[in-house]
């Protein structure tokens, strides 16, 4: 980022210049930003505090303080249950798609035959995942464990569980497919992540006497400290952001529905928005100590 | 020859030794990952078989994955109730469209952030991030009454300007994307003609644009993967005016039942889950078909760009 050799207008200096043709690259994000998400993000809060009706001239607003939000927290029955069944389903989900994809991206670093069409294979559902052919599938059943889920052993011996742990794992069954499904950009990351790393390392390691294993442990996992942050960000996100999720389903039911309205779910939409970040934050802070600990 | 294999031999050949993978070790990876990816495609392949299942076939106990006929009049149903030529054509058009804008913007934003030094930049940074983690729905109803005060609710522009203010689906990755590619890019060039007395514009077209190619077929394909995909949005903004593919599959029953009435068809032309499945399938087809010709450009694309986040 050298300073322009020569200035062709008097008076601004090559810095002002050079700053001022980079605002006009990134001018037009800006306005954006404000337009399509600050003032509406705003908005929302905005409506969030009110009672909204809309009307065919336009919405009529009444100030409700947080009524809305305390409605959402201790009167409405199923909202704070979606909510934390959402956050168990993705502290469950994160882990998995985190192993699996890494386990995959090992495998596929190996060197061996027919490698592209796994990469492909691997890949796929990142492209075909919507929210009604996921929801076409898992109606029809075809996102479970073959054989696995429906079996009557499983259903008595969760029949036997308190619900706080059967929930999860019936989840875990019936939609295990699923959850693989969301590990398609995960495995891409992971694979050129394990593909950064310097293989001279092993080498020399191996020289040493350290097994594939030990160097899988001491060598290849430290190195995704960073890696494994990102995706697990990415993935809270992205499983956050799917239609499909329950929460967002409700709250984009309640919108349109007469005892709901937008007030009500703009509030919903903001506890949900301070759940996920809380989920980031927790992530962020075991991997975060975990890569620490790593390096220390 | 014969007494050259050793134990030792014998033992490398199988287990692997420093240079190569043994057999036996190759053997189970193999196994693990055709299981595995059975598995993963096992929801692909159920839509498939059951989709070709007659109604007899359906019935039938006995048959689980292979058809006792050639059926495809599932298919035939499922064109017809997803009104596929117009879904299709309006699916292609607001996936294709603002990916293309988006691209483009979003590559203007990234060199913009690679190139320039300028104050702000982390605050900058710290917004895309926002945008990113934002849910949808925290921003969605405004929009959506603005949208309909200037009566722009079902028309596609609902889709294309925040495509163009460098706001579309995802952009924030298309940014990050484009900001790690001109920062990879060697300036020599440019400086170059800086000194020759080009315009910043002008360098960006002539010099970095054609060297960012892959990263523009990336993001292009990636953002129209993403926008046909993408129901949250296009039901709020489109619905009324454009009906694209996953909008009509999240309504099928209620198409079905007006094309078919459940009253007055016999009982094979009852909706049925193979036809369901058929539209399913019919839905992600153009799908499969780009990824099947595209996927050079798929899987290797974060190689490409270099994005892992960092």
């Amino acid at each position: 980022m050298t300073a322009h050799p020569k200035t062709r207008r008097k008076g601004i200096g090559p810095r002002v210049r050079e700053a001022l043709h980079g605002y006009a690259f990134v001018l037009i994000w800006i306005i954006g930003f404000a337009v399509f998400t600050l003032i509406p993000l705003l908005q929302t809060f905005f409506y969030s505090l009110n009672q909204v009706t809309v009307s065919a001239t336009g919405i009529d607003l009444s100030f409700v303080q947080w009524e809305n939000y305390t409605r959402a927290l201790f009167t409405d029955p199923t909202f704070v249950e979606l909510l934390i069944e959402y956050a168990i389903e993705t502290l469950v989900s994160v882990p998995i798609i985190l192993i699996f994809s890494l386990i995959i991206a090992l495998f596929l670093n190996l060197n061996f035959r027919f490698k592209g069409l796994f990469r492909t294979i691997f890949f796929l559902p990142v492209v075909i995942t919507s929210g009604p052919v996921i929801q076409e599938l898992t109606a029809q059943g075809a996102t479970s464990v073959p054989g696995i889920a429906i079996s009557a052993t499983v259903e008595e011996f969760l029949a036997e569980l308190p619900s706080y742990l059967s929930n999860p794992i019936e989840y875990l069954l019936t939609s295990f497919i699923l959850i693989l499904w969301f590990s398609g950009v995960q495995i891409l990351i992971y694979l050129s992540s394990l593909q950064k790393i310097d293989r001279s390392i092993y080498e020399a390691a191996a020289i040493d006497g350290a097994s594939a294993w030990e160097s899988f442990w001491k060598l290849t996992l430290p190195s995704l400290a960073t890696t494994n942050l990102v995706i697990a960000v990415y993935t809270i996100i992205a499983l956050s952001h799917f239609s499909e999720n329950k929460v967002v389903k409700y709250i984009y039911g309640q919108t349109y529905a007469v005892e709901g309205g937008i007030g009500y779910a703009s509030a919903m939409s903001f506890l949900y928005f301070l759940v996920l970040i809380g989920l980031l934050v927790l992530v962020y802070a075991v991997l975060n100590f975990q890569a620490k600990r790593e390096v220390a | 020859m014969v007494r050259g294999i050793t134990r030792e031999t014998i033992k490398s050949f199988l287990l692997g030794n420093r240079t190569s993978h043994g057999l036996l070790f190759m053997v189970v990876v193999y196994l693990l990952l055709i299981a595995i990816g059975f598995v993963y495609l096992y929801p692909l392949l159920f839509m498939f078989v059951t989709s070709m299942k007659s109604p007899e076939d359906l019935l039938n106990p006995m048959v689980q994955w292979i058809p006792t006929e050639f059926y495809v009049g599932n298919y035939l149903k499922a064109f017809r109730v997803l009104d596929y030529p117009n879904t299709l054509r309006a699916s292609i058009l607001i996936s294709v469209l603002p990916s293309v804008i988006q691209t483009v913007v979003c590559s203007f934003v990234g060199y913009g952030l690679a190139r320039y030094r300028f104050w702000g930049k982390n605050l900058i940074f710290a917004l895309i991030l926002a945008t990113f983690i934002i849910p949808a729905q925290n921003t969605v109803i405004p929009q959506m009454l603005t949208y309909r005060d200037f009566g722009l609710l079902g028309n596609i522009s609902a889709l294309l300007l925040p495509a163009i203010m460098g706001q579309g689906y995802k952009s924030a990755i298309f940014i990050l994307i484009f900001y790690q590619t001109f920062l990879s890019l060697p300036k020599v060039l440019e400086e170059a003609a800086r000194l020759d007395g080009a315009s910043d514009l002008k360098i960006f077209i002539q010099i970095a644009l054609p060297a960012a190619i892959p990263s523009y077929i990336i993001s292009i394909i990636f953002s129209t993967v993403w926008y046909w995909n993408e129901t949250f949005l296009t039901v709020i903004f489109l619905e009324g005016g454009i009906q694209s593919l996953p909008m009509q599959l999240s309504k099928f029953v209620q198409a079905y039942e007006n094309l078919y009435p459940p009253g007055v068809v016999n009982i094979f032309d009852r909706l049925n889950e193979a036809v369901k499945l058929s539209g399913t399938f019919l839905n992600i087809l153009p799908l499969l078909v780009m990824y099947f010709v595209l996927q050079k450009w798929f899987v290797e694309s974060v190689e490409r760009t270099g994005i892992t986040g960092e």
